[in-house]
């Protein structure tokens, strides 16, 4: 999520005072930004020691964790939101890793690059994988190893049991309600365990 | 950066017998340590590295001998623990063989060296040793306390003994117990002390002897433990001492047996073997959740004002990241502020002590982010 809009949009979705978790944190802007000005606390999980070099000069607690081998470390219900942005697209297990995301949150705030946009259905339908400001990658060099659409996440999050709460396109910083999955390069989903 | 430069170390004296958990008390006793940077008006800048295994009070800079400290890559000016900022103490631990009070001085109350009479002291009375010391230097709450191995233990037990009485703590290669598989290997390199001839009891002072070829053996075992398989096999493999093999039982044939025998005839001869089974039984000992039930999260809910910072590296096989991880998840169950670095590095548990961009890149930062300091 390199838009400060985009960043901001998503913020606005995490309750005053949450308890958050959020996994594939970075350097922690997001949840500095949490902490600064919704009173939030909590972790951030990141893979990268880049990352969570970037944490730590935050001042951002960050745990240092392969998200493929789960959320072991924590405990059923433990966190008021867990938030997955631009995390999913770079896991194996997608639908294991939604399902913890539901076991230790109240709220789940996911986002991804939605692969149905329509610049990007455009380019497929001319022969090519598309290369866009959302999905900046070749197919051969891409870390996202699973490419999906808004319309695909409504589907999956139905399997997991989950109760979408709000779902929302996001495009150049702007929210996206009629057609997302057409109109959006970014998709965002509120969900809950029912 | 640089270095402090040399430096002298001090001694305090304690008349106050200090009671131990095996509910003995050490009586009249003195601690060395060595401090570096200045103390502010305050106090408040104060920051505590405690020592593992076979360390002292000489963390930083040149001791009378010109011996470079042990963690000397970390604390000076312009290093991650930043001695123009901060005022750095090291503390040698009492039991221990550098000066502070230890089996090789005498027992007050016989009038003969202590040797094998030392009271047995825990991780928990050498933080309440150290918080004296704090005390008689005039400081309230430390800004930190650090520590790798057997140190990282101590630091966590401050926050456990004295919680309002810090506010970093930072444990590096850690665990919150040993695992049955290290108590091993602790069993192996004391049976090789206790059984050797010149041993005697443990009171070998008055025959005038060292179990040198127990502290040999002891201390080739542990450096097995302290790197990885991989570090060793890049340091040394099958390289061989001669051009030939010499086909022969007892020579030394590989460079591995060359080193080990090296690095544990230096051992055997300044090291003490009582002091080598004290320290051994003190990370023996250590477990915290042992007094809540076994549950770490109930023994960490004491903490809940402190701040931490682990490390592991990812071929630390004697304090694995597994380790490292069930005191992060004590932490977070009791919502405690915790970061967590773990970090990618070939040496094994050595690697606490080594310079790595990632690991003094996060320790920096961390101490840097120090408040009200």
């Amino acid at each position: 999520m390199s838009e400060r809009k985009d960043l901001e949009i998503i913020a606005g979705l995490v309750p005053e005072g949450s308890r958050v978790l959020d996994l594939g944190c970075g350097s922690g802007e997001l949840l500095a930004w949490l902490k600064q000005h919704k009173g939030c606390t909590g972790y951030g999980v990141e893979i990268d020691d880049a990352g969570v070099l970037g944490c730590v000069q935050r001042g951002v607690d960050v745990i240092q964790l392969n998200l493929e081998e789960g959320l072991a470390l924590f405990e059923d219900r433990s966190f008021d939101v867990v938030l997955q942005i631009d995390t999913l697209q770079h896991l194996r297990n997608t639908e294991k890793m939604l399902k913890e995301t539901a076991r230790v949150g109240r709220i789940g705030i996911v986002s991804f690059p939605n692969f149905a946009h329509w610049p990007n259905r455009v380019r497929v339908a001319s022969g090519r994988m598309p290369v866009t400001k959302a999905l900046p990658y070749e197919w051969y060099d891409t870390p996202n190893i699973r490419v999906g659409t808004f319309a695909d996440f409504e589907v999956l999050a139905t399997k997991c049991g989950l109760r979408v709460a709000d779902a929302f396109g996001l495009q150049a910083g702007e929210v996206v309600r009629r057609w997302p999955n057409l109109r959006a390069s970014v998709a965002v989903f509120k969900f809950e365990r029912p | 950066m640089g270095s402090i430069g040399q430096v002298t170390p001090q001694q305090m004296h304690f008349a106050e017998p200090l009671p131990l958990k095996s509910g003995a008390r050490l009586a009249d006793y003195t601690l060395v340590y060595e401090t570096y940077g200045t103390l502010n008006a305050a106090k408040s800048n104060a920051v505590l590295v405690c020592h593992a295994l076979n360390a002292s009070h000489h963390v930083a800079g040149l001791d009378e001998r010109g011996a470079v400290g042990w963690w000397d890559n970390l604390v000076g000016p312009g290093k991650p623990l930043d001695t123009d900022r901060f005022f750095v103490i090291g503390v040698n631990n009492p039991g221990s063989c550098f000066g502070s009070t230890g089996p090789m001085h005498v027992n007050p109350a016989t009038g003969r060296i202590y040797g094998a009479d030392f009271p047995v002291c825990t991780v928990e009375d050498w933080v309440d040793a150290q918080a004296r010391l704090v005390t008689a230097l005039g400081i309230d709450r430390l800004a930190a306390v650090v520590g790798g191995s057997l140190g990282g233990m101590q630091a966590l037990a401050w926050t456990l003994r004295h919680p309002q009485r810090v506010q970093q703590c930072v444990a590096v290669a850690t665990a919150p117990n040993l695992s049955a598989q290290n108590i091993a290997f602790n069993e192996v390199a004391r049976r090789a002390i206790v059984t050797d001839p010149d041993f005697h009891g443990g009171h070998f002072y008055e025959h005038g002897v060292v179990p040198k070829r127990g502290l040999r053996v002891a201390r080739m075992i542990g450096h097995i433990t302290y790197l990885s398989d991989d570090a060793m096999e890049q340091k040394f493999g099958r390289e061989l001492r001669a051009a030939e093999l010499g086909y022969s039982t007892q020579e030394v044939e590989f460079q591995i047996e060359s080193y080990l025998r090296h690095q544990g005839d230096k051992f055997s001869e300044y090291f003490d073997a009582n002091t080598y089974l004290l320290i051994t039984r003190a990370l023996d000992y250590f477990d915290p959740a042992r007094e809540h039930g076994g549950d770490l999260a109930r023994a960490f809910a004491a903490a809940r004002q402190n701040r931490f910072l682990l490390v592991s590296f990812t071929t630390d096989w004697r304090f694995s990241p597994a380790r490292s991880r069930e005191i992060v998840k004590a932490l977070v169950d009791n919502r405690i502020a915790v970061s967590y670095a773990e970090i990618a590095a070939p040496h094994g548990h050595d690697a606490f002590l080594l310079e790595d961009p990632r690991y003094h890149g996060v320790m920096r930062a961390c101490f840097e982010g120090l408040r009200d300091v």
